[in-house]
């Protein structure tokens, strides 16, 4: 589904992703983790152009999307993709999120449209909520109806950047048991996650970024629970036990920028 | 003699209110009231003005006004595009245009286009068009700005995720970028026709007939007919009835933009 060979990506002199290859099938789940600022979320912007890579080629389904000649829109129409920050139109309701690329993309008549978007509002649990704007629905809320725009547009392929990152603790549950039953019903999904129950549970293969090369990948539970590499070691401890960290023994990363307001 | 903080307080405040009084009874003692009164008030040189400058004189300067704003609105948008375009020639002459009639005093433009025009193009355009090009050409160039500004405003991510989901660029801005753009600069856009009341003033430049007046020219020509004042009190007052409802909108607009945030 996804082929990435020899991925670099720079922005002005700090080169982000030094090296990427990596292939995602059909029907695969992959989580990627890593620490902050390791490249994880360029490389999935990579994957549908939102960011333009500096050299390497990346392919989905076929399509080269790194060739210049793509049409760059009708790639991304088979590509879903799910933000940090939500990103959804806050002028339009939940039902009009997820109907307006439907009608101006995909040009679906508005019947059919709203029948669409009404079932995939109930996918994600939010059948009441079709008429309510995205300012009066909460984080969690918000971005299951983003999960549904996505899923609108019949992708072959979803891309999750930190879905639950922006989120408070009690409302991560809901978004992760939308994610957990698209991966049950065979959607390929490419994720970045600081979830590591999720990597664990859900994940066919885990790879573990830092500094802009992949360390080290392979199945959950070896690269969770067994890690080879000192480096996924250090990261995992952090991450599973932050509480056991004591000043000064660990480089802090910092917390992650958010790149787009709500 | 060391003062108290509250001894302090009310001491300064008295200084102002007294500063305040002494300037305003100076004012009243100076002025001529009875002459005031003749010139300003003469009930029965603003009876004389009814109904005519609420039918004709108000009614053009709002007709003026919202074809010029209209205009202006369309030519703004189309300016903020090219200034935002990746294409060079767009933007330099949408900052050139901006500079330009934000630069030069609109009674300019008002005589340029009056006389100017027709006599390039040997037409004789339309009144309305000529009014409407006047205000508009000059409010474009404000309202650009203040709609790029709004363009700007929108997060980046909302252009994104459009894009992922496949939109083209053009599509994203008609559908989403745009729509909440205006959102966001519709107090400063009432600001811009409030000014553009004002300045359909201007418009007696273009010769008028007496149809055709608006409340600053109605005015003058009362005041010639009269010799009184009467009639600049009225049409003034008749500017206030459309512009403070237009400011009590705007402070409506930016408590309610302040609340969604």
């Amino acid at each position: 589904m996804i082929r990435i060979r020899g991925l670099h990506k720079s922005f002005g002199g700090l080169e982000v992703l030094k090296g990427i290859d990596l292939a995602v099938e059909r029907g695969e789940v992959v989580c990627v983790i890593g620490p902050s600022g390791s490249g994880k979320s360029t490389l999935l912007r990579c994957v549908n152009l939102l960011e333009e890579p500096t050299s390497g080629s990346v392919t989905v389904g076929g399509a080269e999307v790194t060739d210049p000649d793509v049409d760059i829109d009708r790639v991304r129409r088979r590509i879903g993709m799910v933000f940090q920050a939500f990103n959804l139109f806050p002028h339009l309701t939940a039902l009009e999120n997820l109907t307006i690329a439907q009608r101006r993309v995909l040009r679906r008549d508005k019947a059919e449209a709203v029948r669409i978007g009404r079932d995939t509002l109930r996918r994600v649990g939010l059948t009441d909520k079709e008429t309510a704007y995205p300012a009066q629905l909460s984080g969690g809320q918000q971005q299951r109806v983003a999960i549904a725009r996505a899923l609108a547009m019949d992708p072959e392929l979803m891309l999750f950047d930190e879905p639950t990152s922006a989120l408070d603790p009690e409302l991560v549950g809901d978004v992760l048991a939308v994610m957990r039953a698209l991966a049950d019903e065979g959607m390929t999904m490419l994720v970045v996650t600081h979830e590591m129950s999720f990597a664990r549970e859900v994940a066919d293969r885990v790879v573990f970024m830092d500094d802009g090369v992949i360390v080290e990948e392979g199945r959950p539970e070896q690269v969770v629970a067994a890690p080879r590499h000192p480096r996924t070691r250090a990261f995992l401890t952090r991450v599973l036990d932050p509480a056991a960290a004591r000043v000064g023994e660990v480089p802090d990363t910092g917390p992650k920028d958010s790149r787009t307001g709500p | 003699m060391a003062m108290t903080r509250r001894q302090r307080t009310r001491a300064v405040r008295t200084v102002q209110y007294a500063v305040l009084a002494a300037v305003l009874l100076a004012i009243v003692l100076a002025a001529d009231w009875g002459e005031l009164r003749r010139a300003f008030f003469d009930a029965g040189v603003a009876r004389s003005l009814l109904p005519d400058i609420l039918t004709t004189a108000l009614l053009n300067t709002v007709v003026y006004t919202l074809l010029g704003f209209g205009f202006g609105l369309v030519a703004g948008l189309v300016l903020a595009l090219m200034r935002l375009s990746q294409v060079p020639p767009y933007r330099w002459l949408s900052v050139a245009y901006i500079e330009f009639f934000r630069g030069v005093p609109a009674l300019l433009v008002f005589i340029a286009l009056g006389f100017g025009v027709p006599l390039a193009f040997q037409v004789a355009l339309d009144r309305y068009v000529t009014v409407m090009l006047a205000l508009g050409l000059v409010g474009a160039a404000y309202m650009a700005e203040t709609i790029r500004a709004g363009i700007r405003a929108v997060p980046k991510g909302q252009m994104e995720a459009a894009r992922s989901l496949g939109m083209s660029h053009g599509r994203a801005m008609v559908s989403i970028i745009i729509p909440q753009a205006f959102r966001i600069v519709l107090p400063p856009l009432t600001n811009e026709l409030i000014l553009l009341t004002k300045d359909s003033s201007l418009v007696y430049l273009l010769g008028l007939s007496l149809d055709q007046y608006e409340l600053s020219k109605f005015g003058r020509d009362a005041l010639n007919q009269h010799r009184s004042l009467t009639p600049i009190l009225v049409a003034g007052l008749c500017y206030l009835l459309i512009t403070v409802p237009l400011g009590q909108l705007v402070r409506w607009l930016e408590a309610r933009t302040a609340k969604a945030r």
